[in-house]
């Protein structure tokens, strides 16, 4: 299951409005080993396409040395479909290469850039096997809350 | 001659879990022969038919050696490598 709070959905969602009909695509980080999604990193599509995205190399190696240092891993690596479903393509199951993120897709195909829903779903692909997982969003001040 | 090499975590499972190992040689391509003399079977994962792979992506000193020399780029002691593949899809 990935547990979000909701200012990080939304943040997602945007983005992907936003880009639409070109994929949009980042990374949510978090403590390496704890799966909490923490802190939202918008990238680049460096390839501007509606059929494909690609983190630019030098900002991916910024991205990297970046988490490296606050010793934090990619808990979701997300992007948008703008005219399929949310569900991973060939190319993104043979392209996934980090066994222990959660990969989020966001279909854009209904709404586009205007207000309306969209598909928001999430997935383990781990040696081209994909795992359909619960999203489930939390408020930020309740978790804090539901701790005490 | 000592080079640190950064792995990701895809390819630690060459590398007994290490997150960075060291290896050595004058040029990357030498170094990743290196690499598999001790770690079998990382080359081919970095390598597809004497290329770089497309989605791997190798930085020599903060630099995508795609704008440096490539599998020849030049090595000296105590330059970092780093190994990170393409975050893309379709």
């Amino acid at each position: 299951m990935l547990r979000l709070d909701r200012a990080t959905y939304d943040g997602i969602v945007a983005h992907a409005k936003r880009d639409h009909p070109v994929e949009a695509c980042g990374v949510v980080a978090g403590p390496a080993g704890s799966d909490r999604a923490e802190r939202l990193v918008e990238m680049v599509n460096a390839a501007g396409s509606p059929t494909f995205y690609e983190f630019d190399t030098t900002d991916l190696f910024q991205l990297y040395k970046q988490m490296d240092a606050d010793d934090e891993e990619p808990v979701v690596v997300y992007h948008s479909h703008t005219a399929t479903e949310a569900y991973p393509s060939r190319t993104d199951i043979g392209l996934a290469m980090e066994p222990n993120a959660h990969y989020v897709l966001v279909s854009t195909r209904e709404h586009g850039n205007n207000d309306g829903p969209v598909e928001f779903r999430s997935y383990r692909i781990v040696d081209g096997e994909v795992t359909e997982e619960q999203v489930e969003l939390v408020d930020g001040s309740s978790t804090t809350r539901s701790t005490a | 001659m000592a080079i640190e090499v950064r792995i990701p975590t895809i390819l630690r499972t060459y590398t007994d879990g290490e997150k960075s190992v060291t290896g050595e040689g004058a040029t990357l391509s030498a170094l990743i022969d290196d690499l598999e003399s001790s770690h079998s079977g990382i080359k081919d994962r970095l390598l597809d038919g004497g290329d770089l792979r497309r989605f791997v992506n190798v930085y020599v000193n903060d630099e995508d050696v795609r704008f440096l020399g490539g599998l020849e780029t030049e090595l000296k002691d105590g330059d970092q490598v780093v190994v990170l593949p393409a975050v893309a899809g379709g």
